[in-house]
């Protein structure tokens, strides 16, 4: 993986505090998965900037890497690695998710 | 390129003996699976360790052969 790609995902998840990698755009995911994950953070309330990353292989490629995770979509909250589908799910689904981005200082508007 | 339930339990087995493995397939046609995984392995582990514990064991074949692979990991029960 070259270092500009490595370069770029850091600085979207920077410049984030909640970064979706996911297929597809929140308005229109390509992928059951993603979907989920959009509408979970919808749900919550909070802002989340996204990258589509099947519009670039690059970073589809080097995201995989970046944290070692396999598979797309993949949330960071404040620079860290959350989870893919199913943590955001089983968070969501224990009441964590919310927990942990009040913890963080995550701002969040009634959905 | 599909994955036999079979060649996912094995995989997992061989990388934690004591696992217990349980895969359903979601959709019934060999490509969306489920797979709830109960190991010793993964005491004291985050979910995203957990996880990654089991994507290391199929080796490389999560994202690539293996679409599809919801995954629910837990310890055993104390007791």
């Amino acid at each position: 993986m070259s270092d500009t790609v490595n370069e770029r995902i850091k600085t979207d998840i920077d410049q984030n505090e909640v970064m979706l990698f996911m297929k597809g755009t929140p308005v229109f995911p390509q992928c059951g998965f993603s979907a989920a994950v959009v509408q979970i953070l919808n749900h919550v309330g909070v802002k989340f900037g996204s990258a589509d990353v099947l519009v670039d292989p690059e970073i589809r490629d080097g995201i995989k890497a970046y944290t070692n995770w396999p598979t797309v979509p993949q949330l960071y909250v404040k620079g860290e690695f959350v989870g893919g589908c199913d943590i955001i799910r089983e968070m969501f689904e224990a009441g964590e998710l919310e927990q942990m981005l009040d913890e963080k200082g995550i701002a969040r508007e009634a959905a | 390129m599909p994955m036999a339930a079979s060649d996912i339990e094995r995989l997992i087995k061989d990388a934690m003996p004591d696992a217990e493995v349980r895969i359903d397939d979601l959709r019934g046609d060999g490509d969306h699976y489920l797979a709830n995984v109960v190991s010793s392995a993964f005491v004291g582990k985050s979910r995203v360790q957990q996880h990654q514990m089991v994507y290391e064991a199929l080796q490389g074949r999560m994202g690539g052969e293996l679409h599809a692979l919801a995954l629910q990991t837990s310890a055993p029960e104390a007791g």
